[in-house]
């Protein structure tokens, strides 16, 4: 079978999920004895298609048009690229941009699309592993057709770094008329009063802390710890912290010496910011938090009971 | 100006709970409207209230049970709901986003609105696709994780929230589907007043053939086929015992690290 995975890449950066997408598409495609293309659209391709030469991948594709994502230009690419190659699996990131363009081209190519899938399996046909409820349970699904899209999760497949031989590509693009979303510009989030990537210790609080007034108790407890107040993204949400404190996916990526984690449930979005710590340490009413998958210590407990007792142990 | 926002009732897992073959039990099950909907339903009641003539119409699939969740989208400012359900929905394990798509997709057909909004992704299934894949299946434009939405004549001025705390700015053509992320709003609460009122707003009931659909709609390739909890790879230390024990363990650990010591 032939597998095409779609490279993502940002300003002038391929972005890891690339690297992530070679190695979970060469897995497919040795489940098969197939082919492994990859394809990158946009931006430099010359150079990314040199970084996307890898072991594993046959041959990379390479779509010069325009700088930046465009989902209209994507769209558009791949399903050409699609119509060329009649791959059996169409691998795209389940990245912020993929959310943008992998179910419209799974749509307009009338492909079952899994998303965010974790991990997979091909014989006789793809069978995927998802999570529902918010990771709390994990589920196979069977996809009984003949072709598939599916979208894979950042950091689920080891990075492929070592150097191949694949044949690189030109292949000629034209969107046809006028683009329906044009891509104006890029603008950083602001800092702010402090900058928690510096943080040798953090004490990060999430939705289980339920009311601003409450804040107070976490506050108290990083002074007590000499660490810096992170959050998970609702506290910013609500307007409890500024957006310069969030963790996470869409906020800073730490990797601090200590991550106490307080009524935060781990979701991957909020993973994906922390998962470098040193030392994860979690604070959290529900023993089945995924949280707690990845703490190397953990109190399954009331944090309006834990912290105050913490906060005694420093003062 | 018309706006549709599909809403969903989600189900969310209780702490301690049972899978039981391929579900998990309604007793361990609360139900709730998908956090990304209700910014989506805020922003579009926000549309509403600044402008004139803007009707806000909230579109949802599920069961009767889901229309106390529905209600809350109508309490909080939307003015009329429809319901797409069918009794061939009983046996559908996993709707995947091509069912959706059709259905929804159908609904756009006959409401033809201007503008339509979804959350990200629903917290239950988790797909994330549904608004984009309406978007290509109706023809309209789409931006998908929507932090900041300025509507003009005929195009949406959105911020795109990317990874790593950068924004991207887009003008998207309108008719356009757009998926709404947390925070780019205020999501308020209902109002008594507004709860009163929305009892007497309509929930109109759509099955498969008042949207010109067949139970062939619902088909899907995909198959749910297992459900089990996540191994934990966990080799985490919890401390047990009381509040004071637990801390007095933590508190030794963070000493170790070093953390404290001023
Ligand atoms: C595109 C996208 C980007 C995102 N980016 C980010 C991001 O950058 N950062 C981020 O954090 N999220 C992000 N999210 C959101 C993410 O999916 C989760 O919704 C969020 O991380 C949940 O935050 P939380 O853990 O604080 O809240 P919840 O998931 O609600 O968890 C609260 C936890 O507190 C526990 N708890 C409740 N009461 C107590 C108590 N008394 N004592 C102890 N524990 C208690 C509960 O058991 C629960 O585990 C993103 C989502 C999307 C779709």
């Amino acid at each position: 079978m032939t597998v095409l995975a779609v490279a993502d890449h940002r300003r002038g950066s391929l972005r890891d999920v690339s690297y992530e997408l070679v190695t979970a598409g060469r897995q497919l495609a040795d489940s098969t004895g197939g082919d492994l293309h990859v394809a990158v659209i946009s931006g430099n391709v010359e150079e990314f298609g040199e970084k996307l030469n890898l072991d594993g991948v046959d041959t990379v594709h390479t779509v010069a048009n325009g700088e930046e994502f465009n989902h209209d230009v994507y769209a558009g690419a791949v399903e050409a690229l699609y119509a060329e190659l009649d791959p059996t699996v169409l691998l795209m990131p389940n990245s912020v941009n993929g959310l943008d363009y992998a179910p419209a081209v799974a749509n307009a190519l009338d492909l079952p699309l899994v998303s965010d899938a974790v991990d997979f399996d091909y014989d006789d046909g793809l069978t995927a592993t998802r999570e529902m409820y918010e990771s709390k349970v994990e589920t196979t699904v069977d996809v009984d057709a003949d072709q598939v899209a599916v979208t894979i999760r950042g950091g689920e497949w080891p990075a492929s770094t070592k150097a191949g031989d694949a044949e690189i590509s030109a292949f000629d693009f034209e969107p046809e008329g006028e683009l329906g979303s044009r891509v104006l510009g890029f603008e950083e989030v602001v800092g702010g009063d402090v900058d928690i990537t510096d943080a040798d210790v953090l004490v990060s609080v999430g939705r289980g802390i339920e009311e601003e007034e409450n804040l107070e108790l976490v506050e108290e407890l990083a002074d007590a710890l000499g660490a810096t107040l992170s959050s998970s993204r609702p506290i910013v949400d609500a307007g409890w912290l500024p957006p310069n404190r969030q963790v996470g996916q869409s906020g800073k990526v730490v990797t601090p010496d200590v991550y106490l984690a307080v009524g935060i449930s781990g979701a991957v979005q909020h993973v994906a910011g922390m998962k470098g710590a040193d030392t994860i340490i979690a604070i959290n009413t529900d023993p089945n938090a995924p949280i707690f998958d990845i703490a190397d210590y953990g109190i399954v407990g009331d944090l309006f009971e834990v912290v105050p007792e913490l906060i005694e142990q420093f003062n | 100006m018309k706006i549709l926002v599909t809403v969903k009732e989600v189900a969310e897992v209780e702490d301690d709970f049972e899978i039981d073959g391929l579900g998990i039990d309604e007793a361990y099950l609360e139900y709730d409207l998908n956090e990304w909907d209700d910014y989506a339903v805020e922003e579009a009641v926000q549309i509403a209230e600044a402008g004139d003539d803007v009707e806000v119409v909230s579109v949802t699939i599920g069961p009767e049970r889901s229309e106390e969740t529905i209600r809350m989208a109508l309490a909080k400012g939307a003015d009329r709901a429809i319901r797409v359900w069918d009794d061939a929905f009983e046996d559908v394990d996993l709707l995947d986003v091509a069912a959706k798509t059709r259905l929804f997709a159908a609904v756009v057909e006959q409401e033809d609105p201007d503008l339509v909004l979804t959350g990200v992704q629903a917290s239950d299934d988790g797909f994330g696709a549904t608004g984009v894949s309406v978007a290509d299946e109706v023809g309209f434009e789409w931006a998908a994780v929507v932090n900041e939405l300025e509507l003009g004549e005929d195009v949406a001025n959105v911020r795109r929230e990317l990874e790593g705390g950068v924004e991207e700015l887009t003008e998207v053509d309108l008719p356009a589907v757009l998926t709404i992320q947390t925070g780019i709003n205020e999501p308020r609460y209902a109002s008594l007043r507004g709860i009163r009122q929305a009892q007497r707003k309509e929930i109109a009931p759509m099955g498969l053939g008042d949207l010109g659909l067949d139970a062939s709609a619902l088909d899907s390739p995909i198959e749910l086929t297992g459900m089990r909890e996540p191994e934990s790879e966990s080799d985490a230390t919890i401390f047990e015992g009381s509040a004071e024990e637990t801390a007095a363990q933590l508190a030794d650990v963070l000493r170790e690290k070093g953390v404290g010591a001023q």
